[in-house]
């Protein structure tokens, strides 16, 4: 039923660091190499070795350039998959029923089974996180891992989305963002992670963190390293003298 | 968006379909027999033809059935039921005239109000896209009514409402225009939201996640021939409402004159229902450095 449930019993998502991505897109290829061998149809790639090719990912890494008042310019590398909204209108809209939103986690899946390929999900959502696959015709987008999490097949270490458990930054925390005791919960509060696009009132699970300010503080090692001294003296000096005269 | 060609005949079409079932459903004309076979017969194709042509955009058109299923919430399973009662209702009305010579009034009266909730709904798969600002406004379903409406008066040859319609449909066009312009950045949408790097300061892409264009980009971000846009709204509204509305108003009725008048109201109806697509934004493409 593509009804939101009024309530999730965990809201599982992702905290994304932005100041301690550095754009290395490993989450990228981790995901969709897990994605593509796994849950529903793989992720297909449109004349991969060719002029212009495309093909279907899950999670996908920007770089911005943000322009202070005053100093100088930031780049800030922005991974962006879905955030599993608590009020996703991708899964209202869809007309079979195949988009829908967990009761138990709130991750929002689609039944491929189910999916016509209509593309009105990704239109609904805005932050271009569903993606129609060009040779399956169905949607895909971010399961959270789905089939990961709760692998028991899995060693412990490894039952967390493939984005999170590669990045090699540390940028990327998987947990229970409805749990306020939950790690990510207590990131999220004592760094003032944010929601993406607000003003859409999607009420997205996933949150960001800001990065920190730069070229504030000074670097307390910095006057250590002061050169000792600028000009020989002594024998030294007399020595450097002489053979500049030569 | 991108503006497929299947989605544009799907709404043109089925509208004019659906327009003209509303008014055969009020008995404009009172035909009966071969006549009123012809009638609903081009209605039919129309509606029909329509809705066929809005499959082809589907990645698994043969799963198609299930989408009558989601009415509680989407508009577009709810157009669908719509679109079907509407058929059913109508068919039996027209079976009626066609064969047995009996107009049922309430019959055709709720297969009208059907056709008007038909094309409501084809309008509210559109409007209800908040992420299409533009889209997301209460003149949507006036246009995809005015449109359908005075089409559907056009084809049933109610030259009165016809000419009222024609005036109606410039004036919501341009209403539309106007306000649709502004809405984006009414919409409180940018690149310092999207990212919400705003908090430090003014925001551009610096680097594209891939290095040609994928499928957000060419389904949302479709900017080609939208530095045409003014022109081609200029020529559209003269084929959609001016220029049939002279036709009609100012020279003498004859059938060869209505055939003109109606093939210019369509050719202007498909090139309005392109800008409709073409020029709307999509949030997604704050995140590309774009406007939609």
């Amino acid at each position: 039923m593509t009804n939101l449930p009024t309530h999730t019993d965990k809201k599982l998502g992702l905290v994304i660091d932005l100041d301690t991505c550095v754009g290395c897109h490993a989450c990228v290829v981790s995901c969709k190499g897990w994605n593509t061998e796994n849950y529903g149809a793989p992720l297909s790639d449109q004349n991969a070795y060719g002029k212009d090719p495309s093909g279907t990912f899950l999670n996908r890494v920007h770089s911005y350039e943000v322009q202070p008042e005053t100093g100088a310019a930031q780049t800030i590398h922005f991974p962006k998959s879905c955030l599993h909204c608590e009020d996703a209108p991708c899964v209202t809209v869809c007309p079979t029923g195949a988009s829908y939103k967990r009761v138990e986690d709130g991750i929002v899946l689609v039944n491929e089974s189910d999916c016509i390929g209509c593309g009105l999900c990704a239109w609904a959502c805005p932050y271009g996180a569903r993606e129609l696959d060009q040779a399956e015709g169905v949607m895909k987008k971010c399961t959270l891992c789905v089939d990961r999490i709760y692998n028991e097949n899995l060693p412990e270490e490894d039952r967390q989305p493939a984005c999170v458990r590669t990045c090699p930054a540390g940028a990327r925390h998987f947990g229970d963002l409805g749990d306020e005791n939950s790690d990510v919960s207590i990131l999220v509060k004592e760094r003032g992670g944010f929601d993406l696009m607000p003003e859409q009132g999607t009420k997205p699970v996933n949150k960001y963190l800001p990065p920190r300010p730069k070229d504030e503080q000074i670097d307390i090692l910095a006057p250590l390293l002061e050169p000792i001294a600028a000009e020989p003296t002594g024998f030294l000096g007399w020595l450097d003298k002489t053979l500049e005269k030569l | 968006m991108h503006p497929a060609p299947s989605i544009i005949f799907f709404t043109v079409f089925s509208g004019l379909g659906f327009g003209m079932l509303a008014f055969l459903g009020l008995g404009k004309p009172d035909v009966s027999g071969f006549t009123a076979f012809v009638f609903f017969a081009i209605a039919y194709a129309l509606a029909v033809g329509g809705l066929i042509s809005s499959t082809f955009h589907l990645g698994n058109p043969q799963r198609a059935l299930k989408a009558f299923s989601q009415w509680r919430t989407s508009w577009l399973s709810r157009e669908g039921c719509l679109a079907v009662a509407t058929l059913i209702v109508m068919g039996l009305y027209a079976i009626g005239i066609i064969f047995f010579n009996t107009r049922i009034g309430m019959l055709g009266l709720l297969g009208a109000a059907l056709c008007v909730l038909t094309v409501l709904g084809t309008s509210m798969i559109y409007t209800q896209i908040k992420t299409v600002p533009r889209w997301h406004h209460w003149t949507t379903p006036l246009v995809f009514l005015s449109y359908a409406l005075t089409g559907g008066a056009f084809l049933t040859g109610q030259v009165q409402i016809t000419a009222a319609g024609l005036v109606t449909i410039g004036i919501l066009q341009i209403l539309a225009w106007v306000i649709g312009d502004k809405r984006f950045a009414a919409s409180g949408s940018t690149i310092e939201t999207a990212t919400g790097l705003g908090t430090i300061g003014k925001t551009r892409m610096f680097e594209a996640p891939h290095s040609s264009k994928n499928y957000l980009m060419k389904e949302m971000v479709h900017v080609i021939g939208r530095k045409h846009a003014r022109n081609l709204r200029i020529i559209g509204l003269v084929l959609l409402s001016l220029l049939p509305w002279a036709l009609l108003m100012f020279f003498p009725f004859s059938h060869m004159l209505a055939v003109v008048a109606i093939l210019a109201h369509v050719a202007g109806a498909l090139t309005t229902r392109w800008l409709f697509f073409a020029e709307a934004e999509h949030t997604v493409g704050l995140y590309y450095g774009q406007r939609g």
